[in-house]
């Protein structure tokens, strides 16, 4: 039994360690004067101070930032709009039309979105950068809003909302005071992904960024091309650990709302 | 009243909807019959099926049985021992940490580790066997790939196994099942479920990535991805392009096909 569980644990630590060590080795590389991903030779914090010295990547980090937060804020706002839709639906067969149609971009290939976006694009004129870039982000967010919300709609008793309308409220009241409130927690979620999805994508931007424009995973992407060069690890340190932020930042905010007894929100 | 409150949240959704999902995929059925002087005709769809073309699909769905293969491999087993720690939660969140690390970053990695002077290679010399050509070849993608994959793999895994009613085991194991015997027959045929959404959610991105196979795998390894970013954005025959991407298409709804049953 002993000698079993030995051999489990060692399987798993293997996972653990194969699953963290490019990272941290990417991290470790960062702070060598070198300049290759080899051979440490001494300690140095010249890469950081490379990268928070370019004004161009700076921008481009702005950029990032800019399209993630609006794209996260206005899909949050459809996706809401969108979970309402769906489960004001009665009909059982427009409802999984919908949902359906809701979960294409959810499974479809990047390369697939971006491309059949880039066409879309271009036929109706819209100039490839930043608004082409927002409009796509917008666009494969919203169904991971919806998906985040809607749950949080069908657990809410009915009869908070008939309890509202006996009491008079009116349909905007309704939403604005019991239901809204209500999936918060939901909306907050799916904000919370639109924006992991928006600064983690890479394929669709890549499609429909034009000349001018471009976002962090696209100007890596095209940095890696070149080669090696350790200001992509002082980077991807510096992403690595706000990623760690925002994942933390996550966890504590499903914890939060996810304890049972909140407005008898059972399960 | 009513009505005008609900109009007022199906619009922005139901034109999200057309313009966003309905419309595109119109769109890449459309040009996938324009060839590149964009003329109507069906020679992108002739020139799929000529050697050149399906050989390509046949590698990168080899390719990407494979990587979904190791990914099982090695994913059922560390899912099944999480299920058996202490504090499952926590080391399912540090499973799932690198989920949300950018891919080109993770793939970035391999390139130090796997390069000419990499520690792969420092390791292959201290064992003995002496530097490879690690990088742009075959097994590095294979590698790098199940690598970016696995945590995928793991998670509907692990959550199909949680779902897993522990007497049902207990009661194979009193039947007097052995431990093989009980996971053949009771585990991992109650667990398919989060096998199979595991292989969807590996096996159709393993087809279509297309940074990987760039950064990685050099040109040496062509997926259905590759060959329409090369379509769309280097040789500009977007036709060609919607074409491969049609059957992509139809190999996911297939895939998903085969490997939904839930709801």
């Amino acid at each position: 039994m002993n000698r079993k569980w030995k051999v489990s644990n060692i399987y798993l630590i293997i996972v653990f360690f194969i699953l963290y060590a490019p990272i941290f080795y990417l991290i470790y590389y960062s702070f060598n004067s070198g300049g290759k991903m080899h051979h440490f030779e001494n300690f140095t914090l010249d890469w950081y101070k490379e990268v928070l010295q370019n004004v161009r990547l700076l921008i481009i980090v702005l950029n990032t930032i800019v399209i993630a937060l609006l794209s996260a804020a206005i899909s949050t706002i459809i996706g809401v709009f969108g979970a309402l839709a769906i489960y004001s639906v009665k009909t059982r067969r427009v409802k999984n039309t919908l949902l359906s149609l809701n979960n294409v971009l959810l499974v479809s290939p990047d390369v697939i979105i971006g491309a059949s976006f880039l066409i879309l694009f271009t036929i109706v004129g819209i100039q490839l950068g930043f608004i082409s870039v927002l409009l796509s982000h917008i666009a494969f967010s919203v169904p991971i809003v919806v998906l985040m919300v809607l749950p949080k709609l069908q657990e809410m008793s009915p009869t908070l909302i008939d309890a509202a309308r006996d009491l008079g409220a009116s349909q905007w009241n309704v939403i604005t005071k019991v239901v809204i409130p209500y999936i918060t927690p939901g909306i907050f979620a799916g904000f919370f992904m639109a924006l992991t999805y928006s600064l983690d994508d890479f394929a669709v931007t890549f499609f429909v960024t034009g000349n001018g424009f471009s976002t962090l995973s696209v100007e890596i992407y095209s940095m890696a091309r070149q080669g090696i060069s350790l200001t992509i690890n002082a980077l991807s340190t510096l992403i690595f650990l706000l990623t760690i932020l925002l994942v933390i930042g996550y966890y504590f905010i499903t914890l939060r709302y996810n304890r049972p007894g909140r407005l008898g929100g059972r399960k | 009243m009513k009505s005008n409150i609900r109009a007022l949240y199906f619009l922005p959704y139901v034109l999200w909807i057309l313009l966003f999902v309905v419309v595109p995929i119109l769109l890449i059925i459309y040009y996938s019959f324009f060839n590149i002087e964009g003329t109507f005709s069906f020679e992108n769809y002739e020139k799929f099926f000529t050697p050149v073309y399906l050989k390509m699909a046949l590698s990168s769905f080899w390719y990407a049985f494979l990587i979904t293969a190791f990914s099982l491999l090695i994913a059922y087993p560390t899912a099944l021992l999480l299920t058996k720690t202490k504090h499952k939660q926590l080391w399912l969140l540090l499973i799932i940490l690198p989920m949300w690390i950018n891919l080109l970053l993770k793939a970035y990695a391999f390139l130090g580790i796997f390069g000419t002077y990499g520690i792969a290679n420092h390791f292959l010399e201290l064992i003995g066997v002496g530097a490879k050509q690690i990088l742009f070849t075959d097994f590095s993608f294979v590698f790098v790939s199940v690598y970016i994959f696995v945590p995928f793999m793991i998670l509907p895994i692990f959550n199909a196994l949680e779902k897993l009613n522990p007497t049902l085991v207990d009661a194979a194991k009193d039947l007097g099942a052995s431990p093989w015997i009980t996971f053949r027959r009771v585990i991992f045929p109650l667990t398919l479920d989060g096998v199979k959404s595991g292989c969807q959610a590996v096996f159709i991105p393993a087809l279509s990535l297309f940074m990987i196979t760039r950064l990685i795998a050099g040109n040496r390894v062509i997926t259905l991805g590759t060959a329409i970013e090369q379509h769309f954005l280097v040789t500009q025959n977007w036709g060609m392009g919607a074409t491969i991407a049609v059957f992509l298409i139809i190999a996911m709804v297939i895939i998903m096909f085969l490997t939904g049953n839930r709801k």
